[in-house]
């Protein structure tokens, strides 16, 4: 990690009125990442991944609760005034959301909604502003971008749509770009043209990325650090490469043995990860992951473990029982 | 496009069809003889006699309703037996009044429903949402005819600001003539924009749970933008449907307000049709509003179209 941090999340929780009770979202979770740099936060659905960016941006729903501190850029997101976080937004804090049909507005042009981004931000009178976005589009792989200006969202496939979302989000050269499950909603052969897109735009901008999955293998190769999260925590967080090497947290193994693979023989059964992940309206006294690691032992059950790091610093687990080292065990 | 435009006309023929049907039956239904009605007291049967076979009174119905619709189709809408007016004259004296009443009204209803329904969705829930839903409740029990004569009460007999009654045509002095609609257009909108505010709103409050609204919001992008921009066109298609099915009601509305505020339009012409039982001009007029009402319609049927690039498109 550089000193250079850009974005500290520190302690954040997510609480979420429900009629059966408090749904803890997002549970304690600490994250730094470092301008320039990428973190995959990566867990199964419900995990509070999503919550956990929406918390970062600031756009949780209204009867959330969160707590806890959110530093960006040297600014404090939970106490700043409305008007400097709109100023932010945008800006230098950028979001590509998961599904381009429902993230682009329907009935505004492609053109509109590219320039008025560029427009709130920067100083462009319209020429500018049109030319700008010419340029962003072309960036992203669009092809004949003046002609796209004009057109409306539904007359683009999912993959262009998914482009001219990363083309707003990068349009103000932010200086951290959030990416909640950028490529889940779209079509297998157009996931890694997205993903290599993101990723190529995020060195030669040299802006830090989140790149929220539930696919380990989005994040291997194109993070330097991983998170895993479970049941609203954060369970495992190391750099990637050191993830991938040896993984330490059962939950992390199941999800990646979980993972099809183009090695394995044809008709080779998927290992799912069996049960469900617990209720989130009733926390568990032990550790979330307990009733379905094949590893536990009765103090998993009573004890919650927290994350710590063992014989690197980099490297965090909670688990009282860690896979023990191997050398390429997994890979 | 033209595919759409085209199967919405195709769906207004057989429409007509019944709107002319319904208004031939008021008409041919209703007890007791025309013939009877005109000659009066001192008709002799002779002179009925003779009245039915110069009126076609005789023929079987559906033959009088083809001919009927016949002389409809050339223009020909029949003619007042007591003022000798034809249906075609006596409406085109009228029809701008009306056309004028229910323009301002409904710009009036919509001027206020539309803000108000957009600061209620933006604070859904909030104290201002909660007294104006209660507010719009309360205003949409409230009858025409009540909330006329408390502005004529509040207005014109304690303010003395506005004229309770009368009408000076807008060519000759178009001061005079809009400050003579401003009550009897105030007394429709009030009981129309209720609907307009509840339905908005409540496609508003939708609109802003859309996944584009939360990005418009990560663009940084301004409230007031995010609000008029990007949520108040795609929430406006109920809004436009009710807005047409209004129409209807400010019809029936116009009749009993133009009675109560004086003014010479369509509504006081059907009034007068039924109370002296001219039945040929209740028939025809009755045949051109249902006409002008299902034509209206269509027309803002339209306006999806220039709402949702996707129906222009051809995609929904």
């Amino acid at each position: 990690m550089t000193d250079n941090v850009l974005l500290s999340v520190e302690d954040v929780v997510v609480d979420l009125p429900t009629p059966r009770g408090n749904l803890r979202a997002v549970d304690r979770v600490n994250l730094t990442l470092g301008a320039g740099q990428t973190l995959g936060v990566v867990g199964e659905s419900g995990c509070g991944k999503t919550m956990l960016s929406r918390a970062i941006l600031q756009l949780l729903p209204k009867k959330a609760k969160l707590s806890g501190r959110v530093r960006f850029d040297g600014e404090d997101l939970l106490r700043l005034p409305a008007e400097k976080l709109r100023q932010l937004r945008g800006r230098s804090l950028a979001v590509v959301f998961q599904d381009p049909m429902t993230s682009l507005n329907p009935v505004l042009t492609i053109g509109t909604q590219l320039i008025e981004t560029l427009q709130e931000h920067l100083e462009l009178d319209d020429a500018a502003a049109t030319r700008r976005s010419v340029e962003l589009l072309a960036a992203v792989g669009i092809p004949a971008p003046e002609q796209r200006l004009a057109q409306y969202p539904h007359q683009l496939s999912g993959g262009m749509r998914q482009r001219v979302a990363i083309a707003i989000a990068l349009s103000c050269e932010p200086k951290l770009l959030i990416a909640d499950e950028p490529t889940t909603a779209l079509d297998v052969t157009i996931q890694a043209q997205i993903l290599d897109l993101l990723a190529r735009e995020q060195r030669r901008r040299h802006m830090a990325m989140i790149i929220i999955t539930h696919d380990l293998g989005v994040v291997a190769g194109r993070t330097d650090e991983v998170a895993v999260m479970y049941a609203g925590r954060v369970v495992e967080r190391a750099p990637t490469a050191a993830l991938f090497k040896k993984m330490r947290m059962p939950y992390t193994e199941a999800l990646l043995a979980a993972l099809p693979r183009l090695d394995a023989a044809p008709h080779t059964p998927l290992p799912a990860i069996s049960g469900r992940p617990p209720d989130p309206t009733r926390p568990l006294q032990g550790c979330s992951f307990a009733p379905r690691c094949r590893y536990a032992v009765a103090r998993c059950r009573t004890e919650k473990p927290a994350l710590e790091a063992a014989e690197t610093s980099a490297h965090q687990f909670a688990c009282f029982h860690p896979i023990e080292i191997r050398e390429g065990a997994g890979a | 496009m033209a595919f759409f435009v085209a199967r919405r006309l195709l769906y207004l023929v057989p429409v007509l069809i019944a709107v002319s049907l319904l208004t031939f039956s008021i008409a041919s239904l209703l007890p007791g003889d025309l013939a009877y009605t005109i000659l009066g007291d001192q008709a002799t049967p002779e002179n009925v006699a003779a009245l039915r076979r110069d009126m076609g009174l005789d023929q079987p119905i559906w033959w009088r309703y083809i001919s009927w619709l016949g002389g409809v189709l050339q223009g020909d809408f029949g003619r007042s037996f007591r003022t000798g007016q034809t249906v075609l004259q006596a409406v085109a004296e009228r029809l701008p009044v009306s056309i004028e009443l229910m323009l301002l009204a409904q710009l009036g209803a919509l001027g206020i429903g539309v803000p108000l329904a957009i600061v209620c969705a933006a604070r859904s829930g909030g104290a201002f949402d909660r007294f104006m839903t209660g507010t719009a409740f309360g205003m949409l029990s409230v009858p025409t005819f009540l909330s006329a004569i408390l502005l004529i009460y509040l207005f014109a007999v304690e303010l003395r600001w506005l004229p309770a009654t009368g009408y000076v045509p807008f060519a000759e002095d178009p001061l005079a003539n809009l400050r003579f609609f401003v009550l009897p257009s105030l007394t429709l909108a009030l009981a129309e924009w209720p609907t307009i505010m509840r339905v908005l709103r409540s496609d508003m409050i939708a609109t802003l749970q859309e996944d584009y609204i939360a990005l418009a919001k990560a663009k940084g992008l301004t409230p007031a933008r995010i609000l008029f921009v990007h949520a108040l066109k795609p929430s406006s298609l109920t809004l436009v449907t009710i807005t047409g099915i209004n129409i209807g009601r400010l019809i029936g509305g116009a009749v009993i307000v133009e009675t109560i505020f004086a003014l010479p339009g369509i509504g006081r012409l059907l009034i007068g049709a039924i109370l002296t039982r001219d039945l040929i001009i209740l028939q025809g007029v009755v045949l051109l509003v249902g006409a002008g009402f299902v034509i209206m319609n269509f027309i803002v049927d339209m306006l999806y179209a220039v709402l949702d690039p996707r129906i222009r498109h051809g995609h929904a």
